[in-house]
């Protein structure tokens, strides 16, 4: 292991980490932008929720890696969508990841907000019923904030797990972390140092963030602390609940 | 479209590579989840501190940079090995590089899940076997690990099935699963959607297959639980 090589080329990585960051963070925001109105739409009866279902189904149970894949390789294959406009945007690899991101954790985070929505408690929504709400209201002011403090564990798992999952970006040409890491293996050709350097760059990420939550769990979810209610907050970030 | 058709038995293949890894992988994770636990749950701190780092440094790295690592590193580190003692090149296996690494992720996840279910068995019922004279190898087997079993099982379930998800990403390495071969196949024949598409509806399939036996599963452990 040749510590000075990471070093040397402390900018590629300087970059990587920023590519990293941005396109998770956009991915995230996209992501939650898709999953209110879903969300919404599956706690109610509409004729919408078979699609919505369908759509938070197949982005939840296939690799993230293939979503990827199909919209940046797989696209490309018609020439209709070569011809189009939105060819300016699909030919991009940065605009495919972006997509293929935000449409996966979209239906991730859908599947989040819909479980805290439904167990928000009946107390609250009869309390902005009895203060003359009307249901709109009652969604906006009660409903949400309310579910969305209860939901802050899985939303701190839901931003790891695009931040690991970003390293697809890596796949598809984008210097990201871990793309940073093979450029400077295949130019020294050596094995470890890049990507040893990526993980410790990923790992000291990961703990800053779950820092942080741990700090807006505190202070968010402190009126929940010995109540029935009570969320237990796992003490190391763990998987999307799927099953 | 129908090219995909034509190239069905290869995507088979390939689907084979994918289960196999997964199956291998959730094998080893499943020992190293309950070795892990047993070191999480040890009188010893420093047993405890050897579990906590496992899962805290797999925590922080995503699989496929961990996947490279083991590959390439494992690579060089092997031959480094090697040729101190004398020997040719060696090359590792792109198949067993992705399977110890996938079980090696999922291993610091079942670890917690494991340690979880075994907290969750009340104390009452080890302290009732001694009571009644049982060794502690027959309190293990005969009265905690079923009840753990049937804790362990919702979040077994899920590391299944992100696991399966995961082994995707071995094709990046070069392996011949389903999408390293629905990659070739797409590239050559100028069909690359079709072709992925597929591979995500084999996915799905897997997913849908695997949340249905997955139910049968729960309703058998928890027989006789009132609900």
């Amino acid at each position: 292991m040749n510590i000075a090589l990471p070093l040397k080329h402390w900018d590629l990585f300087a970059w990587g980490v920023l590519t990293t960051l941005e396109l998770t963070a956009l991915a995230l925001v996209v992501g939650f932008l898709i999953s209110l109105p879903c969300a919404l739409s599956l706690n109610r009866a509409s004729k919408l929720n078979p699609l919505i279902q369908g759509y938070v189904y197949l982005f939840r149970g296939t690799p993230l890696l293939v979503q990827t894949y199909i919209i940046y390789y797989g696209l490309a294959q018609f020439d209709f969508i070569r011809d189009s406009w939105s060819w300016v945007i699909l030919k991009e690899a940065w605009w495919c990841a972006l997509i293929a991101f935000s449409l996966n954790s979209g239906a991730y985070q859908a599947e989040i907000l819909r479980g805290a929505i439904q167990t928000t408690p009946r107390g609250e929504i009869e309390g902005g019923k009895a203060l003359g709400l009307s249901m709109r209201q009652i969604t906006w002011l009660c409903v949400l904030p309310s579910s969305l403090r209860r939901a802050l564990p899985q939303y701190g798992n839901e931003v790891v797990f695009m931040l690991h999952g970003s390293v697809v970006a890596s796949v598809i040409t984008i210097q990201d972390i871990l793309g940073a890491g093979r450029t400077l293996n295949g130019k020294y050709y050596v094995a470890y140092e890049g990507f040893l350097t990526a993980a410790v760059l990923y790992m000291t990420i990961t703990f800053i963030l779950v820092r942080i939550f741990r700090q807006v769990e505190k202070h968010y979810l402190r009126h929940l602390v010995r109540s029935p209610d009570a969320v237990k907050v796992p003490a190391v970030p763990g998987l999307p609940q799927v099953t | 479209m129908f090219t995909v058709i034509e190239y069905a038995p290869l995507l088979g293949r390939g689907a084979l590579v994918t289960i196999s890894v997964a199956v291998l992988s959730l094998v080893l994770a499943t020992g190293l989840g309950v070795l892990g636990a047993a070191a999480k749950l040890s009188k010893r701190g420093l047993w405890r501190s050897v579990g906590m780092g496992y899962t805290t440094i797999v925590r922080g790295i995503p699989d496929l940079v961990l996947i490279l690592l083991i590959y390439f590193g494992g690579q060089r580190l092997v031959n480094d090995i090697g040729s101190t003692l004398g020997f040719d090149y060696i090359e590792v296996s792109k198949f067993w590089a992705g399977v110890i690494s996938i079980g090696f992720i999922y291993g610091a996840y079942l670890s917690e899940t494991f340690r979880g279910a075994y907290l969750t068995v009340p104390r009452g019922q080890a302290e009732a076997a001694q009571a009644l004279g049982m060794k502690t190898i027959a309190t293990l087997w005969k009265v905690l690990v079923p009840q753990i079993l049937r804790f362990a099982l919702p979040g077994y379930s899920n590391v299944w099935m992100v696991l399966v998800k995961s082994t995707a990403v071995v094709s990046v390495i070069g392996l011949s699963d389903l999408v390293g071969l629905a990659d070739k196949a797409g590239k050559s024949t100028r069909q690359q959607f079709w072709f992925y598409l597929a591979v995500l509806l084999a996915y799905l399939f897997i997913t849908i297959i695997s949340e249905h036996l997955l139910k049968r599963l729960d309703k058998r452990v928890n027989r006789g639980i009132p609900a």
